[in-house]
């Protein structure tokens, strides 16, 4: 165990050496896939940006419920008793035909066109608030609605959620495809800085396999140095996007406030910088492992 | 102990040419011996076989019990560590210097750095290198490197040191030294095999002798 535990941080302080002694191509490595990794990243940190803008500037849809005009007032009771009950409701309000229709004239000036129909064409109605916003709870409560009695109409404005979803979704797809290009990206870097220092340190290999090395031992320093650069990339990438976010706040503030508002952008949460980090990090050892098992197996006698 | 049975060993496969044929010999713990022939008679070939660099065309060859050839690839750096190995090319690495290069196999090993540091200045002091230390291997005469070659080789203490060629390139005075040094390991016990065409270095140590032909045993 101690000789394990010791075995590992040589190997780490082999890589970290390793990345010392050669500076800049360390450094030309590391941003490179800093770099990489910031683009899906400031995607994603504008998209949870987005998403809960629109949660707080969005008008919350409502849910219309119109009876039939044939409705009696203990048929009105009724659906208030269940709407009362039902767990997904915020909140909801009557709306008797009279006061519907004395809005209505009042708002449209349409008072003359009414007053010629002679009779309220206008039915009972509810103006009803769910819990939850998204497009799918408020399509379900539509359905559910309408199949209770004396319910003729049920309208339900969602399109506007509906359209924020469908782009939400949109914009997740495209981090989502970003991420995974970028990832590719980021094995094949690593994947191609290992086959160099293979090539490199040929002779190293050669004499060490052949007084008794054993190929997880000479792998490690190689899957290290991957880790590593994935790691530091990992950083670099979020460093990018905090420092490109403080720019953007910068501005926004002083332009906000002209308004007489204030809003700034949301940094990334910790635990997705710290996933961030941990993901890129696996990814170059995965690029790593790859190039070591395919580049030292020519070492080995046939 | 090592053992070869009937061992042959073909080079690039079926066709390919033969460079040993059916060798047999014992070579017993704490013995001497001295492989010598005629250019490519199979001497370096013989030593690749005792240490897994190569594995036998057919045939077995024991080393401590164990057939070499039939071991899993997994367990051939630990047959390894039982040798203390000079290459007829030293294979030093040019790019470390000289405490460095002698540090290697104790890396290999998993030595505590501290105790390590130790047995690199030990092994350095046996073959007069101490003071060069920090020298890189470019900048050490031919018998100097050939010093370091064995300091590298035997740091670990290993039980069998097999020298190809150890005094290859030596002038005669180097050579005597050398053969002293390889003498007074085993005089310490070590089982010590060297393949050498230096008729003079085996004349002195007066070791057993094997004498290959075409890759067969004469004497
Ligand atoms: N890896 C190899 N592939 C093909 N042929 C080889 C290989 N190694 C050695 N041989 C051949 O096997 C024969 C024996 O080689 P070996 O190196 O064992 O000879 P040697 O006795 O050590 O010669 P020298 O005194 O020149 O070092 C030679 O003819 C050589 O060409
Ligand atoms: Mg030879």
């Amino acid at each position: 165990m101690k000789n394990w535990l010791r075995q590992h941080r040589r190997s780490l302080t082999t890589t970290l050496a390793r990345l010392a002694r050669t500076p800049l191509a360390s450094l030309l490595n590391i941003s490179v896939v800093g770099v990489a990794l910031a683009l899906p990243l400031a995607f994603y940190v504008i998209l949870t940006n987005l998403q809960s803008l629109a949660q707080d500037k969005a008008p919350t849809p409502q849910i219309s419920v119109f009876l039939a005009m044939d409705a009696q007032a203990s048929d009105a009771r009724e659906i208030d008793n269940r709407l009362k009950k039902h767990a997904a409701i915020a909140k909801f309000r009557f709306i008797p035909r009279d006061q519907a229709l004395a809005e209505l004239k009042e708002k449209a000036g349409l008072s003359d066109v009414i007053a010629s129909l002679g009779r309220n064409p206008l039915p009972n109605g509810f103006v009803i608030d769910a819990r939850e916003n998204t497009s799918a709870a408020l399509e379900k409560l539509r359905d559910e609605f309408k199949a209770w009695p004396k319910v003729e109409h049920v309208q339900l404005d969602s399109t506007w959620a509906r359209r924020l979803d469908a782009t939400l979704q949109l914009g997740r797809l495209i981090v989502l495809v970003l991420a995974a290009l970028l990832a590719f990206a980021l094995v094949a870097v690593t994947f191609n800085t290992i086959r160099l220092q293979i090539l490199t340190q040929r002779a190293e290999i050669e004499v060490a396999k052949l007084i008794g090395a054993t190929n997880p031992f000479i792998r490690r320093p190689f899957l290290y140095y991957g880790a590593v650069l994935g790691l530091a990339g990992g950083i670099t990438g979020w460093a990018i996007v905090w420092a490109g976010l403080w720019l953007l706040n910068d501005r926004l503030g002083s332009l906000t406030q002209l308004y007489g508002t204030s809003y700034a952008l949301r940094h990334l949460s910790l635990p997705d910088a710290a996933s961030l980090c941990a993901f890129a990090g696996a990814l170059g050892w995965l690029g790593a492992w790859l190039s070591a098992s395919r580049n030292l197996a020519e070492f080995d006698p046939e | 102990m090592i053992s070869f049975n009937q061992v042959s060993k073909r080079y690039g496969g079926a066709g390919g040419y033969e460079a040993l044929k059916s060798v047999a010999l014992v070579i017993n713990p704490g013995e001497m011996v001295c492989i010598t022939g005629h250019s490519g008679a199979g001497k370096s070939t013989l030593l690749k076989l005792m240490c897994a660099i190569e594995r036998p065309t057919s045939g077995s060859v024991l080393v401590n019990g164990q057939n070499i050839g039939t071991l899993p690839a997994s367990a051939i750096p630990f047959v390894r560590r039982n040798f203390g190995l000079m290459f007829q090319d030293n294979k030093l690495l040019y790019d470390r210097n000289v405490f460095q290069n002698v540090m290697c196999p104790l890396d290999i090993i998993g030595f505590d750095a501290a105790d390590a540091a130790k047995r690199v200045r030990a092994a350095l002091d046996k073959v007069g290198l101490l003071g060069k230390e920090k020298a890189l291997p470019v900048t050490l005469s031919g018998g100097e490197q050939q010093r370091l070659s064995i300091a590298r080789a035997i740091v670990h203490r290993p039980s069998i040191l097999l020298a190809d060629e150890p005094t290859a390139n030596l002038d005669a005075a180097y050579a005597v030294e050398l053969g002293e040094l390889l003498r007074s390991f085993h005089q310490v016990g070590v089982t010590v095999v060297i393949a050498t065409h230096d008729e003079q270095l085996a004349a002195r140590l007066q070791p057993r002798r094997i004498v290959l032909e075409q890759g067969r045993i004469t004497t």
